[in-house]
């Protein structure tokens, strides 16, 4: 068996990076220990939410897969952060369990190029630091130029509750015993990190008027940029809102050394994700507050399973029945699935480069949780970029690094390999500098064009995405040479909508800067014949254009110091006023740019201006 | 960058010890070639140890010599102090010695330097001890180690830290819309916030533009028709405080001639030759002139005759005085009284006479009254002592109003959030803590400059 790519492990992560690599008309690869859970959501049954729902979107102009899937699965959709500003908005969207999967094998099965085999693999075949292929259990040795790990929390994984501790997998699956010890053998630094999830509850057990409903947006949306999938937008699944209460807080404290993380175990060295709290967690680190949230989400309409937001835990089944029956409307839940821990080994993502490619062993890529991150979308844009990056490698092409100011997925990528992690690490907004330059609405105008000549965009959608830009120049022009002029009939309009009236005529560009004003308004006195998606575009760059460009400026500066490149082969021991722990970190994460050595904690500018100096010195001796 | 660098770091001359410094890897080992008393190499870190400097086998200087290991030093290099008892001749024999056996001489800012690129100070202490190195009076030594001591580095610390809780306020509210434990953080709120960020800003400002005033001097000149005695009162001034009058260039297009030191306020008096050489300055010079120097001056003492009726000169040239630092001299109080002031509408007006010797205390007075001398406390001034930092700190109120013309005009607090985030950036520069490119070249290039 020999193959150009192997992607190892089908989740979120080894689905786009299969695609993407098929797509690219390389001979692929997907092996997965159980070929009923690919693209499994072993979590929360949704996708997108701040930051993340941005992600998706990225993926789909890049021509990735998951916000097709996820607009073709999702049973509830909604704008995030509606009432603030553009660059915050992102999509979430309820899915439902069942058909996500089935919509992910669909396209895997019709994708040419692409294998999928059910097999667990033990091992990796190296010749020197070069990957060449994988070794299975049954001791088949797998050709391949190029592997991909996207294991998730496979590698000796334990589900921990209460006081109990069994390797196995989510789902009662079998583990991947070896990979991170054979891994661990070849150099690499092995994390031990953890997740939860909470417990799922009987739908017809709940006493919803208790509760409060949670509705979709009553206006169509979707991730992806090239179709709108009809979906009934009367009929959304609802979600519902409860709340914790004191008696549950008591119960908790209580009994609080029963669960895993607060005594129950004692053998746990694993650091779960500080974005996600366990309900323990919150109860005992802020017991000031008198309750939290809890949301009820629907899996599936297919069966059931209510999944429990914000409930997380790992007390044992007994107390875990009295939790959720301690919470309004849940009186008499009855729990389908327990809640459980989970403790997986990942690798230290310092030791893997921008493109994805390991450091230490050629031509294999890690993506996912195994590089320290957790959620659906962050495996999702690792995978593909992944995919993407091994391809461009077989093909002999420069890999595709995505800077801070050009997408999430860079700021995520970049995080990773300058900043390691310590907890699993989650996508905010916060991460992200040039957040205003990164939005929902202008994935496409941001990213298409790589996807364009990374080859995951067809002609014909590239062409579409052409005429787009074309239109929002044209508005653009029209806007800046129409001008209103102060008639009665205008300065009326004005007066009504609370708008200074004019004395002088104006550009429709520059009245546009007026909050109270839009494209909508003035169209009573010019004809605007473009999309509302190509007017969207417009008015957000007229509106916020001061600082839009304060942005664009600083992005610049930082792209700067992007271009001052650090070669590869620098000895930092050569260098001797580093500071101690800047040289231990330099030396690990080898940053390529003085811009990204900036970004690693613990080098101090004092460091850098000696690096520079020390670079500056072996250029004057050349 | 790393041998072993060597300096006489007190004044020569002054004082009954100098100390000798150095500061690499080699200085204890230096050092200790060149001692006789302990072995150096073995004694322990801050510790003080009696013995002499020898030159092939003779006595030099019996000296107290200061070990210190790095990393807990200036340098965060050993450094080695030699206290010299000698006197200036033989303080420079023991330099001399040092450079002998393996030591270089140290560039002007070199530990300041090497303490920077060691990690040992921030970007703010090191322009602080820059200026030190610079402080021309004893009250701006003061100021300088207000600095030093991190006082204005905290003031901007918290600053820095009100805004960043602000930063993450506003970024939960959007990472986490549906969670209702954290309070939208609203607008109002927001502004009031901000406006007494800038209120603490300005004050920085403020009192750092004074401090500048009590650190550069303050560029005065005399100005007033023939025979008012400009060249009396100037003289009086330089007896009395022992001035001395040299040629040294001032930091703008016009010469300083001479520096006063009025209980450590510095007066830098601009155009004396005037003064000096022709008795007649209106007259020589012009009124436009007279003007020139009013544009050129932080404080002007413009003199008339109490023998003598103010002419339309007179009147052209005060009201140009209106809104600058001004003191209204009449001298020769001796003589009757012919002029009538009341026409001035001037507050600062001094009488003196010069040869009765009347009346100087209450010109210093009034000088000093002016620059609220007596409010500026030393102690409690918070304010940067460096043009670059001020710079910036203009920059981040600019940023400021930034955010309020978003707040007025209702803009989303995502966006206006931009304009935060700026100004913690820039006050992160001032303190060292975000990275400039441009920062450090300009650091470097101020070091080259010989301070």
């Amino acid at each position: 068996m020999e193959y150009e790519i192997i992607v190892v492990g089908a989740g979120h992560a080894g689905c786009e990076a299969a695609l993407a690599s098929s797509r690219k008309n390389h001979k692929t690869l997907l092996i997965t220990s159980n070929i009923n859970n690919i693209a499994d959501m072993a979590c929360n049954p949704s996708v997108g939410g701040s930051a993340k729902g941005i992600v998706v979107r990225e993926i789909d102009a890049l021509g990735g897969e998951m916000g097709k899937v996820a607009d073709r699965s999702q049973i509830q959709i909604k704008k995030l952060n509606s009432k603030k500003g553009p660059a915050v908005q992102a999509l979430r969207a309820q899915i439902d369990k069942i058909v996500y999967p089935q919509e992910m094998i669909k396209v895997l099965k019709n994708q040419s190029n692409l294998e999928i085999m059910e097999a667990m693999v033990e091992d990796l075949v190296i010749e020197n630091n070069k990957v060449t292929g994988v070794l299975l259990k049954n001791k088949t040795k797998v050709i391949g130029k190029m592997v991909i790990l996207t294991t998730g929390t496979y590698l000796k994984s334990d589900v921990l509750i209460g006081s109990t501790r069994t390797r196995k997998g989510p789902h009662d699956e079998e583990p991947s015993l070896h990979l991170s010890d054979n891994l661990k053998d070849l150099g690499f630094q092995i994390l031990r990190l953890k997740t939860g999830t909470p417990p799922r509850i009987d739908k017809n057990t709940i006493d919803f008027s208790k509760t409060r409903l949670e509705t979709g947006d009553d206006k169509y949306l979707s991730f992806n940029h090239d179709f709108i999938y009809d979906y009934d937008i009367e009929n959304q699944q609802p979600c519902y809102l409860t709340y914790t209460n004191a008696k549950l807080h008591q119960l908790i404290q209580n009994n609080l050394e029963k669960s895993s993380m607060y005594g129950g175990l004692t053998d746990i060295v694993s650091v779960g994700p500080r974005y996600c709290p366990s309900i323990e967690d919150k109860v005992v680190r802020f017991s000031d507050k008198e309750r939290h949230q809890i949301f009820l989400e629907p899996e599936s309409v297919y069966y059931d399973d209510i999944y429990i937001q914000g409930f997380s835990t790992s007390m044992p089944h007994d107390i875990q029945e009295k939790m959720v029956k301690s919470v309004s409307g849940l009186e008499n839940a009855k729990i389908l699935k327990y809640a459980y821990a989970i403790e997986y080994d990942a690798i230290n993502p310092t030791q893997i480069k921008q493109s994805l490619e390991t450091k230490i062993i050629e031509n294999l890529y890690t993506a996912g949780q195994i590089n320290g991150t957790s959620g659906y979308e962050e495996a999702a844009c690792q995978g593909l970029i992944a995919g993407i990056n091994a391809s461009l490698k077989l093909e002999g092409k420069e890999p595709l690094i995505l800077k801070r100011s050009d997408a999430y997925i860079g700021v995520l990528i970049d995080d990773l390999v300058t900043k390691g992690v310590i907890d699993p690490y989650r996508l905010l907004t916060s991460r992200a500098e040039y957040r205003l330059l990164l939005r929902h609405d202008n994935a496409d105008i941001r990213l298409r064009q790589f996807g364009y000549e990374v080859g995951l965009i067809d002609e014909d959608r590239y062409q579409k995405f052409q005429e787009k830009l074309n239109n929002i120049k044209e508005l653009e022009t029209l806007l800046k040479n129409k001008k209103l002029t102060p008639t009665k009939e205008v300065n009326e309009y004005l007066e009504n909508i609370n708008s200074a009236i004019i004395k002088d005529g104006i550009t429709m560009y520059d009245i546009l800067k007026r909050p109270e004003v839009d494209i909508e308004k003035l169209k009573r006195f010019i004809d605007i014949p473009y999309s509302n998606e190509i007017i969207e575009q417009v008015e957000i760059n007229i509106k916020y254009e001061g600082y839009i460009n304060k942005a664009l400026k600083e992005a610049e500066k930082m792209i700067k110091l992007e271009m001052k490149k650090i070669p590869e082969n620098v000895d930092y021991d050569a260098i001797h006023n580093l500071a101690s722990e800047a040289n231990q970190k330099l030396k690990t994460i080898r940053p390529t740019s003085i811009g990204q050595a900036l970004r690693i904690s613990g080098v101090n500018p004092s460091d850098i201006s000696i690096l520079m100096v020390y670079l500056k010195k072996g250029e004057r001796n050349d | 960058m790393d041998d072993t660098i060597v300096a006489i770091s007190t004044a020569l001359g002054v004082g009954a010890i100098s100390i000798v410094r150095l500061s690499g890897s080699e200085a204890i080992k230096i050092v200790n070639n060149v001692f006789v008393g302990k072995n150096l190499e073995k004694v322990g870190s801050h510790t003080i140890n009696y013995g002499h400097i020898i030159d092939n086998n003779k006595i030099i200087d019996e000296v107290l010599i200061s070990i210190m290991h790095g990393p807990k030093t200036f340098t965060r290099e050993d450094i080695v102090e030699i206290n010299c008892h000698g006197g200036i001749t033989t303080t420079n024999k023991v330099l001399q010695i040092l450079l002998n056996n393996g030591c270089r001489l140290a560039e002007p800012g070199e530990f300041t330097k090497r303490a920077f690129l060691n990690g040992r100070i921030d970007l703010l202490e090191a322009e602080g001890v820059m200026d030190l190195i610079n402080s021309k009076t004893e009250q701006s030594r003061e100021l300088a180690l207000n600095q030093v001591g991190g006082k204005v580095s905290k003031l901007i610390h918290n600053l820095r830290q009100q805004l960043l809780e602000i930063i993450a306020n506003i970024e939960v509210n959007i990472d986490y819309p549906e969670y209702e434990d954290i309070p939208e953080l609203t607008i109002q709120h927001l502004n009031s916030q901000i406006e007494n960020i800038k209120t603490q800003i300005e004050i920085i400002i403020n009192e750092s533009e004074n401090g500048k005033i009590i650190k550069e001097g303050i560029k005065t000149s005399i100005i007033g028709r023939p025979n008012v005695g400009k060249s009396s009162i100037l003289n009086k001034l330089i007896d009395e405080d022992k001035a001395i009058v040299t040629d040294i260039p001032g930091t703008t297009r016009d010469i300083v001639e001479g520096t006063l030191n009025i209980n450590g306020l510095i007066l830098n008096m601009i155009d004396t030759a005037g003064i000096r050489e022709t008795k007649d300055i209106v007259e020589s010079i012009g009124v436009k002139k007279s003007l020139d120097l009013i544009e050129n001056s932080d404080l002007i003492l413009y003199v008339l005759n109490n023998n003598e009726s103010i002419t339309d000169e007179d009147i052209e040239v005060i009201s140009k005085l209106k809104d600058k630092n001004h003191i209204i001299i009449i001298n020769k109080t001796d003589l009757p009284k012919q002029i009538d002031e009341t026409q001035l509408l001037s507050k600062n007006i001094v009488y003196i006479s010069t040869i009765n010797n009347k009346g100087m205390d209450e010109l210093k007075d009034k000088i000093k009254e002016i620059f609220n001398l007596e409010k500026i406390v030393t102690k409690d001034l918070t304010y940067l002592t460096n043009a670059r930092s001020l710079s910036i700190l203009k920059q981040a109120l600019k940023s400021i109003n930034d955010v309020e013309v978003g707040i007025k005009n209702e803009m989303y607090i995502d966006m206006i959030e931009i304009d935060i985030k700026n100004i913690w950036q820039k006050l992160g520069e001032i303190t060292g803590d975000t990275y400039e490119d441009e920062l450090i070249d300009q650091l470097f290039s101020q070091f080259c400059l010989g301070k």
